[in-house]
Parts: C-alpha cells; structure tokens; sequence
C-alpha cells in the first residue's frame, strides 16, 4: 500500500484532497462558482465573450410555466431539457423527434409524452438535480447532432471532449465516448469509454473503461486507440478562451462537436474529475507544476496561452 | 507560506491547550480517566459532652487548618441552644460555642469530612529560633549533656532528631534520659522530652496532634513531632523515629494545649470517632478544582442542570463522530450520503443499539424506497412526493414498533426516536440517484453511509469516549485541532490507491 502510495506520488498522480486543497481552493474564487454552477449564467457569460455554444430555446423558471410547457415545445421537434444547476449530467431529457402531436421520441427508443415532460420539469424545478435541493431552472436547449466524423468510435449519444484548463493553458484532454452500458451517457462512471488526447496532436493515446484499459468500442468493436480528433485546433483555442469567460483558476472544459455548428462549450466544471489522469496515463501534478513555474500565464492572451501550453506539452512537461 | 504557518500554528495550539488543560485536570486536579474510580473521604467527628455549672458556658474546640496532604470537603456543627462562632486566624481556627444558661448534660458535636488533596502542603510559617530553656537543675545540665552528646553523634537536623527519639525510645536510656523519663513532669511525654531538647540544640520544633484515619468509633490523637530545618518541616513519628508524615495521617491542631476548653462547666466526655466513606473520584476532583483551580470552574459542565447534562453527554459527541466522518471520507475515501448524515444516524443509533439499528435502518429504507419507486409511477411533485414518504416511513416504524414489541422483542419500540426526517430524506435521495446512476451507486452511497455510521456509533459508545468527552470538554479544542490539521490533507485517499492502481503499475 505505502508503495503504492509513493509510485502514485513518484508519477504525479492527483489526488481529491490534493486537487481541492492545492488547485481548487486557491485559484477558484467562490464569486465564480454560480457562473459555472448554472448553465444559463454560464451560457450567458460565454455568448458575451462570443465563445460557441448550444443554443438555449427557452427557460421554465416557475411551476406555473411548467404548465405551459406545451406552448413552447409546440414548434420543436428536437430539444434537450436539463436541470440549470445539474451535476454529473443528471436530469438530463433528450427528444429526438416527433412522433405525434404531443409525443416525442426519447433516448433509447422510448417515448415521452407531454405529461412525462412535464413531470419531469417540476422535478427540476423543485430541486431535485440541484446540488444542495435548491429551486433550480429548467433549460431548453437545441440538440446537439455530434458530428460525422466522431460517429467511427462513438456510434451512439453525445462523445465530448474534456479540456483540463489551469491558469488558463490546457494542460490534459481527454474525449468520452459514450457506450450502451452508460445509457448514452458520456458519463465515466456510468460506463463511458474516456480515451486520453495528446495536446499536441489531438490523437487518442489509450482509452480507458470502468478503470479497465481498453482498445475497441464495446458496441462496435472499432479501435478507440489512435483515433485523430477532428477541429482539433479549434477544439483547443474554444477551450482556452473559456478562461476570458470565467476566470477560474482550475476547470474543466466540456467541448461538443456539432455537424453544422462545429465544436461548442457544453458545460464547464470547477471540480473537473480526476479519471482523465487515468485515461492519459499520466498524473496531472507535473503539468500543474510546470505551468506554475510559468510567470504569470493569467495575463497572457488566450492565443498566447494555447501555444504555452502545446510547448510545454511538447517540452514533456520539463520532465 | 504564511499561511501554512499560521494552520499549521494554530492547529497546534488548539492541541496543545486543549491536551494541557486535560493532563492538567487529571495529573493535578485527579479527574480520573474512567468513570467507576472510587475515592476515600473520612468523616471525623469530635463529640463533646459537657455538664453545666451555674453560669454562661464557653466551650472553645479547635478545629484542623493546616492539614497538609489532606482537604476538608465540609464540616458541621451541631450544638442545639448554643451560640457558635468560628474564629480564624493564620493558622488557628476555633469553633466558640456559648451559652446564657444551660440545665442539663448536653453534647455538642463537630464533624469535618476529609479527602486527600496532594496539592495541599500548606502547614505552619518558618518559626523563629528558639531560646535555649533554662531549666531548674539537674534538668539543665542533663538537658544540655544530651544536646552535646547527640549533637556529636549526628550530621544534620534529621539525624540528630531522629538520634534523639532513639534515645528517647531506648530500652536502655541513658543516665540524663532517664531523669527525664523519671520526672513526674515529662513521664509518658516523648514529644515533650524531645521538644526541649531541641530546643536546647536551638532547633524549631513543634508538636503535632492528628488521626490516622481509619474507621474506628472511638480513637485518640496522636503526637507527632514537627521540627523545621530552615527549609521545610520534618515530621517524626515519636514513638519510632521514623520521618515523615504517613499516608492519611490528619494533622487536627498544632501545639500542646488540649483541643478543648470549657470554661463554666465540666467535660464529663470528648469522643472522637472516624468514618471512612466512598466518594466518586470526580465528585472529589470537582470539589478540588473548586479550590485550587477556580478560573476552572465556570467551566465545568456538572454545573448544568442534570437535564442539561445528559443533553450535553451526547451533543459533546457530536464532534468525534463527525471527526470520524472526515475520516472515513477523506482518509478512506467512503461515499456517503450528505455530510452529516452518517453522523446523525449514528446519534440515532444510540437510541435503538447497533444491530437493531442497522437492521431497522435496512428495513425502513427498503420498504420505503420501493414504495417511493411505485409513487414515482404517479408523478407526484417532489414536496407532496417527499411528505409521502416521511408518512410512510412513521408507519413503518409505529408497524416496527408494534411488530418487535409482539414478538417481546423491545429494543424496537424506541425506534420513535429514529430521526425519521432523516430516514424519508435518505429514501429520496437513494431513489434519485437510482434512477440517475443505476443501483450499485446508491447501493454503494447506502453502504458507505451505514458504515460510516457504525463506525461513528462504536466510537461513540465506547465508555472511555463518553466519559472523557463530558469530564473534559476541553479535548474539544484537541478534535478542532485535528480537524484544522486535517483540513489541508493532500494526500491521496485509500479509494484513490485502489482506483489509480493502473498508473502506479504502468509506472515508465
């Protein structure tokens, strides 16, 4: 175990109580939290600052809006409906299309009708996906028609790209790629494949499921390992200019690609998860050190930021 | 880095005050570390019984005061008709008890309970050196041939007094002795004897009258001999010569005066009687703390009402399962449900004892969570929803109840003080994160929070834990300090060792 405990350190591998004591709480201010907490404020700030993102199509704020639910889902054939203060993609409704006045298709070939809609709205709203059970707001989001290319090794859901943003230079990546034991979901812990991504080049380096090492798909049995992500370098640039949105010391950025709008921000995280290092067989300890002994990255501009990163990644951290 | 410093600073005076106050208590004040610790008091009781003359009546008894390695819990006086004042002085203390007029045998009484008190040295001031007496002859020069002789025949104040109660107590004494021990004066008074002497060689002495408490329904003093040597008091045993005071010897008054006098009656009778009596040794320590460490006192949570107390007993626990909690969460790296919960179940835990507890924790949120899961087929909103649930589950635990005390099985019926808010919030919290993240996650949440909760409650109920929490609630300031120590705990968890274990193995 104590062996263990000093490979762990010896490679650089973070930890919860050493990513919250050493990373979170000093660079995230708490004034920044509600930003990224809710994903209307989010949605706003990052438009402000014309950084790509789903379209949101509508709010319900109030039970007696959820109501009326009908009047706003009556043109959409397509949306997505999720808690503005959700965690770990909970509450999350998707509608594909139409079946029928009123009716719906869901993921996973089941059919929503109004009442389920609207049930599941007041849910949100009476907090049951927020943290904390707080009121929370119900959003209605466009859905997001993953691109073409990423449909090889992600035939099913939404694959996302997750950028770990520190003082505003990338640092890891990694994409996760939904499965049929996660439900669709780009959820590690409900059984998505994540695949670490090399910053410089934006190709798949191993990919990991359930902790275990894996090389193809489950569902389809494709290679996952050595796949180059398309837009690569815009995936990376959305990312950093993310730290001009909100400028939180230490993030997650969760990147979408969509067939006709391109990559977008979908979400953003003060807690990103620590599975990435697993998936990039790599502890994050020795980039965070190594953008620390950069001096003073916050002022540089996002462009800027991007190539500090791609050459330290290129310099192998200063390993 | 100053920041780190003044946690790590203030972590560690936390610790420290906290522990100091606690070793303080124990070592010096005898708070004992378990709760049965029993320790001796003694009730020592003079009882006088006197006849009336004609006119006002004086009886004057003095009364212990400088009584060291012993302390006076509290004293009675007991005297029906008669006036009483207590005189004090330095290092006297008289109870005066007076009367107009009194017609018949009367008693009066005085009784003081003591207990040991080790702090308590205090005895007589530094005397002044005595004049050398001057004696009628022959005691004169026999006086002054035995000072020469013992003096010869000893180093130091301790010898020579202990070499003169040899002589004092010889079966053989020698011919100046002998004029001593022969006089009608000095007959059957060693300390007396022995006091002159040394006051011949110029050595303070004094004469010391105590118990040696032991129970006994009718006892006498006993003569010690005290002799200063310019630092501190020695005390001899005359009889054997032996120094020092013994162990709950009751120094009751100093000097060679009777402890009584009446004046306008006759004492027919003075009876002294001791009792031995079983104190708890925190009730003794209170007592101690009361006098030597009064900045304590306010301090002390026996002052509190007994209904407060026993609130305070559990909530003083409080901190140590939630110090547990961090623990368990961020050592171990268990998942629970909400922060405090486990804690919370644990309190709960008390009330119904582990097993029931568990058991009963399993078969409430069970029941509960698949009615929970048919409701949830109703689109019910969450509050009406959630007060559903609250319902049922005080249905479970009346059913429980009634069930466990059928079967007279009777640790069910306190069940009712289950936090059931707690039980109704966890069934809905559970049901959520089944339905979002699949079984095992809630299976694993559940488990992790009943773990943690048996864990809290072992602790919790350990009688050591109980005890020390409540008698010395400044070990608070010690689990704050941990606890701040914790708080920038950046290792990695024992879940984390297990979870990154590929990393460690693929190590280049």
């Amino acid at each position: 175990m104590i062996r263990r405990y000093r490979e762990l350190k010896k490679r650089g591998v973070l930890g919860l109580n050493a990513r919250n004591a050493c990373y979170i709480m000093p660079h995230n201010p708490r004034r920044y939290y509600p930003l990224v907490d809710n994903k209307v404020l989010c949605k706003r700030r990052l438009q402000e600052n014309s950084v790509a993102a789903p379209e949101l199509l509508g709010e319900i704020t109030s039970q007696y809006e959820a109501g009326h639910l009908s009047r706003k889902l009556a043109e959409l054939d397509e949306f997505v409906i999720k808690p503005a203060s959700g965690a770990g993609g909970d509450g999350i409704l998707v509608a594909t299309g139409r079946y029928e006045d009123r009716v719906w298709h869901g993921s996973g070939g089941r059919l929503l009708s109004l009442a389920d809609i609207e049930y599941h709205v007041s849910g949100i709203l009476a907090g049951m996906y927020s943290l904390g059970g707080q009121v929370d707001t119900a959003m209605i989001e466009s859905l997001i028609h993953t691109d073409q290319r990423l449909r090889e090794i992600a035939p099913e859901g939404v694959p996302d790209i997750r950028v770990i943003l520190y003082r505003g230079i990338p640092v890891m990546a990694m994409t996760r790629l939904p499965t049929r034991r996660s439900s669709g979901k780009a959820n590690l812990h409900q059984g998505a494949i994540g695949a670490g991504v090399e910053l410089t080049s934006g190709r798949t380096l191993r990919a990991v499921m359930s902790s275990r090492l894996v090389d193809l798909h489950p569902d389809t049995r494709c290679n996952v390992v050595g796949f180059q992500l398309p837009d690569w370098t815009t995936l990376l640039a959305i990312a950093a200019r993310c730290y001009e949105a909100i400028p939180l010391g230490y993030m997650g950025i969760d990147l979408v690609i969509d067939q006709d709008h391109g990559p977008l921000v979908l979400e953003m995280n003060a807690r990103p998860g620590l599975a990435i290092q697993i998936a990039n067989d790599d502890g994050l300890g020795h980039r965070l050190a190594a953008v620390d002994r950069l001096d003073s990255p916050e002022t540089l501009s996002s462009e800027q930021r991007l190539d500090k990163g791609l050459a330290l990644a290129e310099a192998n951290w200063g390993r | 880095m100053t920041r780190l410093i003044h946690w790590l600073a203030l972590a560690l005076a936390l610790i420290t005050v906290g522990l100091g106050i606690a070793v303080y208590k124990h070592r010096v004040l005898g708070y004992p570390l378990h709760s049965e610790n029993i320790e001796s008091t003694w009730t020592v009781q003079a009882r006088m019984q006197i006849t009336p003359g004609s006119g006002p009546i004086k009886a004057t008894l003095k009364l212990p005061t400088t009584t060291p390695g012993m302390g006076q819990l509290r004293e009675n006086f007991i005297s029906r008709g008669y006036g009483l004042t207590v005189q004090d002085a330095a290092t006297t203390r008289e109870a005066v008890w007076t009367v107009r007029r009194a017609t018949q045998r009367q008693s009066l009484y005085y009784q003081g309970v003591f207990y040991r008190d080790a702090i308590n040295q205090r005895f007589l001031p530094r005397p002044t050196f005595p004049e050398v007496p001057s004696l009628e002859e022959p005691f004169q020069t026999a006086m002054l041939a035995t000072v020469e002789e013992v003096r010869r025949q000893s180093a130091d104040i301790a010898s020579f007094t202990t070499s003169l109660l040899g002589r004092i107590n010889s079966s053989a004494p020698t011919e100046e002795m002998a004029l001593f021990l022969n006089s009608p004066d000095y007959r059957g008074q060693r300390v007396r004897i022995a006091r002159v002497i040394l006051a011949g060689a110029r050595i303070p002495s004094v004469q010391v009258n105590g118990f040696h408490l032991a129970d006994a329904s009718r006892t006498q003093p006993v003569r010690w001999l005290a002799v200063h040597n310019q630092r501190e008091w020695l005390f001899f045993d005359p009889a054997t010569g032996q120094m020092g005071m013994p162990e709950n010897f009751l120094v009751w008054w100093v000097g060679e005066d009777p402890p009584i006098d009446v004046d306008g009656a006759t004492l027919v009778d003075l009876i002294w009687s001791i009792r031995r009596n079983e104190l708890a040794a925190l009730d003794l320590a209170e007592q101690r703390s009361a006098i030597h460490a009064g900045w304590l006192a306010p301090f002390s949570l026996f002052r509190l009402p007994v209904q407060a107390q026993s609130v305070y007993a559990v909530l003083m626990l409080v901190p140590v399962g939630a110090f547990i909690m961090i623990l368990m969460r961020n050592v171990v790296g268990l998942p629970s449900f909400g922060t405090f919960m486990p804690v919370l179940i644990a309190l709960a835990f008390r009330e119904t004892g582990l097993f029931a507890g568990l058991l009963m924790f399993t078969i409430v949120v069970a029941v509960g969570l698949s009615l929970r899961f048919y409701l949830a087929k109703l689109h019910l909103l969450l509050v009406p929803r959630l007060t559903a649930v609250l319902i049922i589950v005080v249905f479970l635990m009346v059913l429980l109840s009634l069930a466990s005390h059928s079967l007279g099985w009777e640790v069910g019926l306190s069940v009712g003080l289950f936090p059931m808010v707690i039980l109704a919030m966890i069934i809905e919290r559970m049901s959520i994160v089944w339905e979002e993240r699949g079984p095992s996650d809630a299976l694993k949440e559940s488990m992790g929070s009943a773990l943690i909760a048996a864990l809290a409650f072992l602790v919790m109920t350990l009688p050591l834990i109980q005890h020390l929490a409540f008698v010395f609630p400044e070990l608070m300031l010690v689990v704050l300090g941990l606890t701040i120590l914790m708080g920038r705990y950046s290792g990695y968890r024992l879940n984390e060792l297990i979870r990154f274990r590929v990393l460690a193995r693929s190590s280049p």
